[in-house]
């Protein structure tokens, strides 16, 4: 009964799903692509990649990424364990609830896939040193909040440089593939500093927050999130003078939830439950596995094209919605060129010898800015502020310091101007960001050619 | 790319024997700090509205406006207000609570203002300097169809001399009802 029709079964490679992007030519792929088993050694033995959070979309991001042959990965979450983060965050365990989840994270997917090195961080991403991002080819971003993706946005486009033509210097290029996912909905984006929108750029994008007036809680609450609000915003204060309301602590949330239940009883306004309130409290919307796997895929894909440019890269956001079916579209959203944070700005070359004030009256005379009445910015030093007058006071000595001195003595840095700027003979106000560069800067300086002095 | 990240894991490994920095001074940008500065630089307050940095003149996420109205009720009184600006400025609105305790339909005993713009018509492009004109209108015309302090709201509404009075006697440091209000004036 021998099948001679049938080849002999070889045994299959682990990496034969990867191969088949990785080590043959294709129609769709980018210029510099260099098909071989090289460009697949060098991904798993040169490749860094940051994964951002270490939930949701941080889970599926490891093991995605890890099984897309990456082998150096770092994962950072501040957070621990919870039971409700078990029905999607498989990486996880009921005895694991309350150790920190990047940790039994990583060791969860060094487990499963022989040769991955995944370092775990079990710390906030505002206290690494910028120079910990620096090391990364590519930061992968899974996370929950606005606040988050402005501060890893401003860290990755504060690696950004340009030239001197304005075009951005391409190893400065720090590229971050964004994911976001709320119930049947989410997003994911490639983020190009210099090349694609940055998260600032597109910022406007995001709807206002759900806000009560004060008034209609204290007064003529209509619905359960009224009464829960009130308990939360107004009621917490009056009784608990200075004591700041934790929204992890169960204590705040169960005391918030019983006087927003006595308030809906007086009212006669059904509804009131403590998942409600969690999720009036907390803003939380219930999350579904899918969703996350869906966006995180995204995710690894797109890292895993730019790094080999074995495909074309998404240009530039992806939205999939799940509620009513399936919809995917992908929109191609174009830079704010005038960016405060990953736009070129404006070059402007001095001497070191130049003045503070002498450089804000450069400013007025400047063609592409003609701004008055400058304030000035350098990273989180304050030099110079017109108004108000208790502060103008308190900067105005600098005036006549140099600004090369004013900023540290480096060649070169960036800098933000506000002030008022005449387009089209109508006065505006205008905010820009400088580059400047220091000639002579080099401790040679000659005082008496200064064109400032 | 990856020609580009086996180059620059050599230089890594380069510098760190040698101990040199990368870029010569990265530094985060902030664009919520930076609409702050500009907003404050802006500021075209009246003589009535005075700003303070009692966290020092380098803190601009916290300061403090005093109000001293110059007409109607409130005239005369100084009404101090703390500003807490966070870092998703002008995506969410400042935090403003009234630190002097005062009897306003607007504003209650804990501090709290009713203001739209602080709340639910805030808009990114609204600015500090239209926060302050909203405070010190609340002190120009007080209106009690939004009330959070519903005893004063009655009052003026039924009874508007008798309102002054307790407006008048609340600033110099007496009792209205049950309740107890500090000078201001």
């Amino acid at each position: 009964m021998a099948d001679l029709d049938v080849p002999p079964q070889v045994p299959q490679s682990k990496t034969r799903d990867l191969d088949k992007l990785l080590l043959r030519h294709g129609n769709l792929v980018d210029p510099g692509f260099f098909p071989g088993p090289d460009l697949r050694d060098d991904i798993r033995d040169y490749v860094r990649i940051l994964v951002v959070g270490a939930g949701g979309l941080g889970c599926e991001l490891l093991k995605d990424l890890a099984l897309s042959g990456f082998r150096n990965l770092d994962v950072i979450d501040m957070d621990r364990i919870e039971v409700t983060n078990l029905n999607r965050q498989f990486l996880f365990r009921l005895e694991d609830v309350g150790k920190p989840k990047a940790e039994v994270a990583a060791k969860r997917v060094m487990e499963r896939v022989s040769g991955v090195e995944i370092v775990p961080h079990f710390s906030r991403i505002e206290d690494k040193e910028i120079e910990f991002y620096s090391d990364f080819n590519i930061i992968a971003l899974g996370l929950d909040s606005i606040e988050a993706r402005k501060y890893i946005n401003g860290v990755a486009c504060g690696f950004l440089e340009y030239n001197e033509d304005d075009t951005p210097k391409r190893e400065t290029i720090k590229p971050m593939v964004d994911g976001g996912t709320e119930g049947f909905k989410g997003h994911a984006r490639v983020i190009l500093p210099g090349v694609t929108p940055c998260f600032e750029c597109t910022i406007y994008l995001f709807p206002p927050q759900v806000k009560f007036p004060l008034c209609t809680l204290a007064e003529t609450p209509r619905n359960a999130a009224h009464c829960i609000e009130y308990a939360h915003l107004i009621q917490w204060e009056a009784v608990h003078h200075g004591k700041t309301f934790d929204p992890d602590e169960p204590e705040h949330m169960k005391w918030v939830y019983d006087e927003a239940i006595r308030r809906a009883e007086l009212f006669g306004i059904p509804g009131v439950t403590y998942s409600l309130t969690q999720g009036v409290v907390k803003n939380i919307i219930p999350a579904i596995a899918s969703t996350n796997a869906i966006i995180s895929a995204a995710c690894a894909l797109e890292t895993l094209k730019i790094v080999s440019a074995c495909s074309k890269t998404l240009v530039n956001y992806l939205t999939y919605n799940g509620g009513e079916g399936l919809y995917t579209e992908v929109t191609k959203f174009e830079r704010d060129t005038d960016c405060l944070v990953c736009g070129p700005g404006i070059l402007i070359e001095l001497d070191t010898s130049v003045t503070l004030s002498k450089f804000i009256e450069m400013l007025e005379d400047h063609p592409k800015l003609l701004l008055s009445k400058a304030s000035v910015k350098h990273g989180e030093n304050t030099l110079y502020m017109q108004a108000p007058p208790v502060l103008e006071e308190f900067h105005r000595p600098k005036l006549s310091k140099p600004l090369y001195d004013l900023m540290g003595r480096v060649q070169k840095d960036t800098i933000h101007v506000f002030g008022t700027a005449l387009k089209n003979n109508e006065k505006e106000s205008c905010s820009t960001k400088v580059r400047v560069v220091f000639k002579g800067a080099d401790g040679v300086a000659d005082m008496d050619t200064a064109i400032g002095a | 790319m990856i020609g580009l990240f086996k180059v620059k894991e050599k230089q890594r490994e380069e510098s760190q024997s040698n101990n040199g920095r990368g870029a010569s001074t990265v530094k985060k940008q902030s664009a919520g700090e930076l609409r702050l500065h500009k907003d404050i630089s802006e500021l075209n307050l009246p003589k009535s509205c005075k700003i303070s940095f009692p966290n020092g003149k380098n803190d601009l996420m916290n300061f403090e406006v005093t109000i001293k109205p110059d007409e109607g009720y409130y005239l005369s009184g100084n009404f101090v207000f703390s500003f807490q600006v966070s870092n998703m400025y002008p995506h969410e609105a400042p935090k403003v609570k009234c630190k002097t305790k005062v009897y306003h339909p607007n504003i209650d005993l804990e501090g709290n203002v009713c203001l739209n713009i602080l709340r639910e018509d805030w808009k990114p492009v609204l600015n500090i300097n239209t926060v302050i004109y909203g405070l010190f209108h609340l002190f120009t015309e007080p209106n009690y169809e939004d009330p959070l302090n519903h005893e004063a709201a009655a009052v003026l509404r039924d009874n508007p001399k008798t309102f002054e009075y307790n407006v008048r006697r609340a600033m110099m440091g007496g009792q209205v009802g049950q309740t107890s209000f500090p000078r201001c004036m």
